[in-house]
Parts: structure tokens; C-alpha cells; sequence
């Protein structure tokens, strides 16, 4: 048996497993559940840290489902891009489910706690699935598995609005699935092919076919609906303010990333740069809607007043660094926007865990009430403002090294213009964590509270997150070479 | 629940059910060789046990196939389809390369190892439409008090 050669496939199928053993476990004890979905995904982050390491030392990984060869049976591959957004991905799902044991005990009805669990394994299988095929209808599959369970973990949320929430994103997210299983049929009407290195051999003939340019328009729009591109963004603050915590968390830090590596994965490897810039403005488009996502996502999140929504509209503005980075297609400002992809999974996972351990204690999401929040949870008001500083882009925090990057990259293409986009809107960004900031440390409480931090297994994954939110900060240098190296890769256009 | 269900529809479902389930488990042992398979075999399944839910009522069918049942279910179908890769695996394949299970030659490992995924399927399929079912005629009933 050679456990290690199936380690691609492993990453997937052990989430999974465990979310269909965690139902029946959960009937004989409800403790089983939690213990298994921590175990399944701490296992998924040790094989995706071992997959992205031998990626660095040997090259592209690929492996053949039930040995049939590609392009003919499903092939997964992990390279330099995907094996880093595979460890990313995979570490958050395993700290928030470490955090979800108090949280989830709190908002969810105990009756329904198993099914949670099953249900955020799913979820989690559906998302480390996306990112490791190399078969674009398999990648469909999978974002139906993650986007099905996402509704339900979103509708578990205690409030009537989770399910007005949910039933949005459903209606949307069907949508945007149903375009991106279009593309995928247009695309295989012309090539005949579903593995993405043949069907990347096969479009350059096509390119100027009007098949493959309706592919590629139906691909744009679904998968800027799964990424909640600016002003496709509709169904994203509901759906993070009434979502359960632990759900808030995992969906802002990993669902949209997912749904940029996606579109990454599609631009720029299935269909080439070339094809991106010559053929359609696509560069250009993206250009001028992640601008415009950049500002009007920081500014709906200064009209907030819920500091859930507050964070949502924020992601709005955060994907749009990610796609700007993308577009920009230069080496260092694609390097920006993937290291972007690592940092705002950090910053934004830090910020809704730490709402959400406030939410457990106080239940209060109204930023006018966090007054003297500072002194009642030092801690976690603590990794909260690394978080603010972080998406601020203060130097020494991780949002500053991949804004750098970004700006950095906008020079370099001799694109300057975007640079007063990066500043204005990271100091609109420091206006509405400003907000909060003042109300919890310079803001006495109204009735002189005592401490009541938040329970340990809140609190230490907050503080984890927050930690690497500088760790990275200060010694970049790893991301920042995995993320280089994988810029180079899909600029050039190889698998 | 509208008790008064008429008696030809009972009789009718009654005489009916039973070759609904062998259709239904012809369609999935079918499913590797013929039209069919796991999926469609494990739907025509479980409308049998609706079927016999709207003639017979939801607390006799309930009897008949308790939730928990229905539950454990859903899981054991994917766990079978999870499990046999698991096992061309451990015995040294790739993840569902059924030609290296240890039953006769490869092509005839191929055709069992498909055919115990279509089970699988099947049964998943099945108790999920049941659940299905259930969740939705239920809350109706809660409305209705």
C-alpha cells in the first residue's frame, strides 16, 4: 500500500468520510461529532501541508482516479497555486472547527448539532475539492457540494432572517452554478474534452470561436456571483450577518477565496492571458469592476451599523484586491493578489472569530454598543484590533505585505492609477474600524462591567489567527516565494 | 393527516409497492450493464415507501421505516461508495480502481466493484427521498395545528 501516492485524493475523501460517519456517531454520543470533524480536518491540513512541500521540492503532482489515464478519466492535480490555497483553506477549516465546539453548542439547537457537523464536513470536502481538481466538470460537482451545505449552514442561524438569508443565496448561487455548468457545456461541445490541461491545449484554435466566447462569458459571470464580485455581491452581507458564527468565519475566510481561485484557475490556466487581453477586454472589465468593488465595498461598510454586515460589505472590498491583483497581470501584483488570497483568509477569519466569541458572551453585534468592550474581553478585543490594523494595512500586519504587492505591481505594469484606489480605500477601511476601535478602548461602559473573556477554546484559535496575522507580517517570506513562484506559473499559462 | 384515504387507492398502492421494489433493485443491479443504475434505482425505491406514506398515512409508514433508520441509511450508502475505494486503495490501486479487488480477474473486479458503488448509491438515494418526504409532510402537520 502506498498511502502517500494517494495523499490528493486522500485530502478530499477523509473530510468526506467523516461526514458521513459523524450522523450515526452522533446518535450514539453527541461528543462523537465534534471529535470527528476536528480530527478529519486537522488530517486534511496535514496532508495538504506534506502535498504543498513535496510540490516545492518535485513539481506538479497529478493523480488519476481509478487509474484512468487524463483526459479521459478525473485527474487531480496540485501545483505551486492550488497546493497553497489548499494549505490555506484547510488550516482555517481546522481552526474554526476547533472554535465551533462553544459556539455551536450556543446557537444551534442541540437536536441539529450532529447534522451541523456533517454539514460543515461537506462543506469542507466541497471546498478542498474545488481546489485540488484538475477536471472542470468535476469542479462543478464540487461547488454544488460546498454551495448546498454553505445554505444550510447559513440557514442553522437563530434568527427568522438566516432563512430568508440562505433561501437568497440559494436562488443566486443556483444561478451562478447553472452558468458555470453552461460554460462547461460549451466548452465540451467544441473540444470534447473536461480535463483542464487538454482543454488548455485545445481553446488556442477555438479562441475565436462563438462558442467558446459564450463559455467564457457564462465562466465570468457565475463565477463572479460564487466570489461576490462588486455589484454581484447581493446575496454575501446577509448571509455572513445571520449565518451562525463558526459559518460566518469559515465562509468569509475560505468560500469567496475558493471562488477566486476558481476564477484564477479558469482565466488564467484553461483559457490563457493571451486569450484574456487579445481576444476579450477580460483584464480590462475586471480591472474597472475590482476598482469599483474596492471602493464601494469600504464605502457601504462605513454606513454599517451591525458589525457582522459591517465585515461582509468589507470582504466586498477584499475580494476586489484579490481580482485587481489578478488583473493587473503582472508577476508581482499576481503574487499580491494570491498572497492576498492567504492574508485575508487570516485577517477576515480573525475578525468574525473574534465577533463571534463576543457574540457568545454579550450578544451584542451593534457597533454602537461596544462601548468599554476593551476592558470586559482584553483579549479578545486584542486579536480583534490585529485584525482592524491588519485590513487597515498597517505595516507589520499581513494586510500590509500583500497591499504592497498589489501597489507595488500597479507601478511596475506602469498601471499607477490603481494606487489612490489601494490608499483611499484603506483609509476608508481605517475609518470604519476606527469606529469600533474608539468605542471599545476610549469609550468607558455604561455600567462598569466586570472581566468575562471569552471561553479558552474561543479564545486560543482568535488568538492563533491574530498571531499569524503578524507572524506573516513580519517574516513574509515564505508566502511570498510559494505565491511568486505560482504567479510566474500561471502568467506563463503552464499546469 | 386526512385519514380517509379512499380504499382503492390502498389496495391498489398495496398490490402496486411490491413490484415498484423489484423494479426499483432490477434498475440498480442493471445500472453497470443497462439503462438505470444506483440513482434512478434508488428513486424508484424510495417513492415505493411514499407511495405507501400517502395511502397508509406518515405515522404507519414511520412504523415501517423509523427516521433513525432512514438516517443511518443516507450514511451508509456513501460510506459503502467511500469504503470501496477505500480498499482499492489499501490494496495498492489508485482510489476507486476497482480492477485490483481481489475477486477473479481485473475486468470481472471492475464489474462488482461498480456494481457495490451502485448499491451504495442506491441506497443513499432512497433513504434521502424518504427523508425528504418526511421533513416536508411534517411540518405541513404543524402548520395545520
Amino acid at each position: 500500500m502506498n498511502l502517500v501516492e494517494n495523499f490528493p485524493a486522500l485530502v478530499v475523501i477523509v473530510p468526506l468520510i467523516s461526514a458521513v460517519l459523524i450522523p450515526p456517531a452522533g446518535r450514539i454520543s453527541k461528543a462523537f461529532a465534534w471529535y470527528i470533524a476536528v480530527t478529519a480536518s486537522a488530517l486534511s491540513f496535514a496532508i495538504s501541508g506534506f502535498l504543498l512541500n513535496s510540490v516545492l521540492k518535485t513539481g506538479r503532482i497529478s493523480y488519476w482516479f481509478g487509474n484512468w489515464e487524463p483526459p479521459w478519466g478525473i485527474e487531480y492535480a496540485v501545483d505551486y497555486l492550488n497546493g497553497f490555497v489548499l494549505v490555506v483553506v484547510s488550516f482555517i477549516a481546522f481552526v474554526v472547527s476547533v472554535y465551533a465546539k462553544k459556539s455551536v453548542e450556543d446557537e444551534i439547537p442541540e437536536n441539529k448539532i450532529t447534522f451541523f457537523y456533517s454539514a460543515y464536513m461537506l462543506l469542507v470536502t466541497g471546498l478542498l475539492g474545488i481546489i485540488i481538481t484538475a477536471d472542470i466538470f468535476n469542479l462543478y460537482v464540487f461547488i454544488e457540494i460546498s454551495s448546498l451545505s454553505g445554505y444550510t449552514l447559513i440557514a442553522s442561524g437563530r434568527r427568522k432572517a438566516a432563512l430568508v438569508a440562505s433561501y437568497n443565496y440559494l436562488i443566486l448561487g443556483t444561478v451562478a452554478a447553472t452558468f458555470i455548468l453552461l460554460g462547461i457545456g460549451h466548452l465540451y461541445m467544441v473540444t470534447g474534452t473536461l480535463n483542464m490541461a487538454d482543454l488548455a491545449e485545445r481553446l488556442p484554435q477555438l479562441y475565436h470561436s462563438k462558442v467558446v466566447l459564450t463559455a467564457f462569458a457564462f465562466f465570468t459571470v457565475g463565477l463572479s456571483l460564487k466570489l461576490a464580485l462588486f455589484p454581484l455581491h447581493i446575496w454575501m452581507p446577509n448571509a455572513y450577518t445571520y449565518a451562525p458564527s463558526a459559518v460566518s468565519a469559515i465562509l468569509a475566510a475560505t468560500g469567496t477565496k475558493v471562488g477566486a481561485y476558481a476564477l484564477l484557475r479558469i482565466m488564467f490556466t484553461v483559457f490563457k492571458l493571451d486569450f484574456d487581453i487579445h481576444v476579450v477586454p477580460f483584464t480590462k472589465i475586471m480591472l474597472v469592476l475590482s476598482s469599483v468593488a474596492i471602493i464601494m465595498g469600504s464605502v457601504l461598510a462605513v454606513a454599517q451599523t451591525n458589525i457582522k454586515r459591517m465585515l461582509a460589505y468589507s470582504s466586498v472590498g477584499q475580494i476586489g484586491y484579490i481580482v485587481l491583483g489578478a488583473s493587473l497581470a503582472g508577476e508581482t501584483a499576481m503574487a499580491g493578489s494570491l498572497l492576498h488570497i492567504l492574508n485575508h483568509a487570516l485577517m477576515k477569519g480573525t475578525l468574525f472569530l473574534a465577533v463571534g466569541a463576543m457574540v457568545y458572551r454579550t450578544g451584542i453585534e451593534d457597533i454602537s454598543e461596544l462601548r468599554g468592550m476593551g476592558r470586559k474581553m482584553p483579549l479578545t478585543m486584542a486579536a480583534f484590533t490585529i485584525g482592524a490594523f491588519s485590513m487597515i494595512g498597517v505595516p507589520l500586519t499581513v494586510g500590509f505585505v500583500s497591499k504592497w504587492y498589489i501597489a507595488l505591481g500597479a507601478l511596475e505594469t506602469g498601471m499607477w492609477y490603481f494606487v489612490p484606489v489601494i490608499l483611499i480605500s484603506s483609509l476608508l477601511t481605517a475609518v470604519y474600524f476606527w469606529r469600533i476601535i474608539e468605542n471599545i478602548y476610549f469609550k468607558s461602559a455604561e455600567h462598569a462591567g466586570q472581566v468575562f473573556e471569552a471561553p479558552a477554546g474561543m479564545l486560543v484559535p482568535t488568538l492563533l489567527m491574530a498571531g499569524l496575522c503578524i507572524f506573516f507580517g513580519t517574516a513574509a517570506s515564505l508566502p511570498v516565494s510559494v505565491a511568486q513562484k505560482a504567479a510566474k506559473m500561471l502568467l506563463a499559462g503552464v499546469m | 393527516m386526512n385519514m380517509r384515504v379512499s380504499i382503492i387507492r390502498r389496495v391498489v398502492s398495496r398490490i402496486m409497492i411490491p413490484f415498484m421494489q423489484l423494479f426499483g433493485l432490477y434498475v440498480i443491479m442493471h445500472g453497470d450493464s443497462g439503462p438505470g443504475g444506483g440513482f434512478q434505482g434508488g428513486v424508484i425505491l424510495g417513492a415505493s415507501i411514499i407511495l405507501y406514506a400517502l395511502s397508509y398515512g406518515l405515522d404507519s409508514a414511520r412504523q415501517r421505516i423509523a427516521e433513525k433508520t432512514s438516517d443511518i441509511l443516507s450514511s451508509t450508502g456513501v460510506f459503502i461508495y467511500a469504503a470501496v475505494g477505500l480498499v482499492c486503495m489499501l490494496i495498492g490501486g489508485k482510489y476507486l480502481q476497482y480492477n485490483v479487488l481481489p475477486i477473479g480477474e481485473p475486468h470481472f473486479a471492475s464489474h462488482i466493484g461498480i456494481l457495490i458503488i451502485e448499491i451504495g448509491v442506491g441506497i443513499t438515494v432512497a433513504a434521502v427521498m424518504i427523508t425528504i418526504f418526511f421533513e416536508t409532510a411534517r411540518k405541513d402537520e404543524r402548520v395545520e395545528k
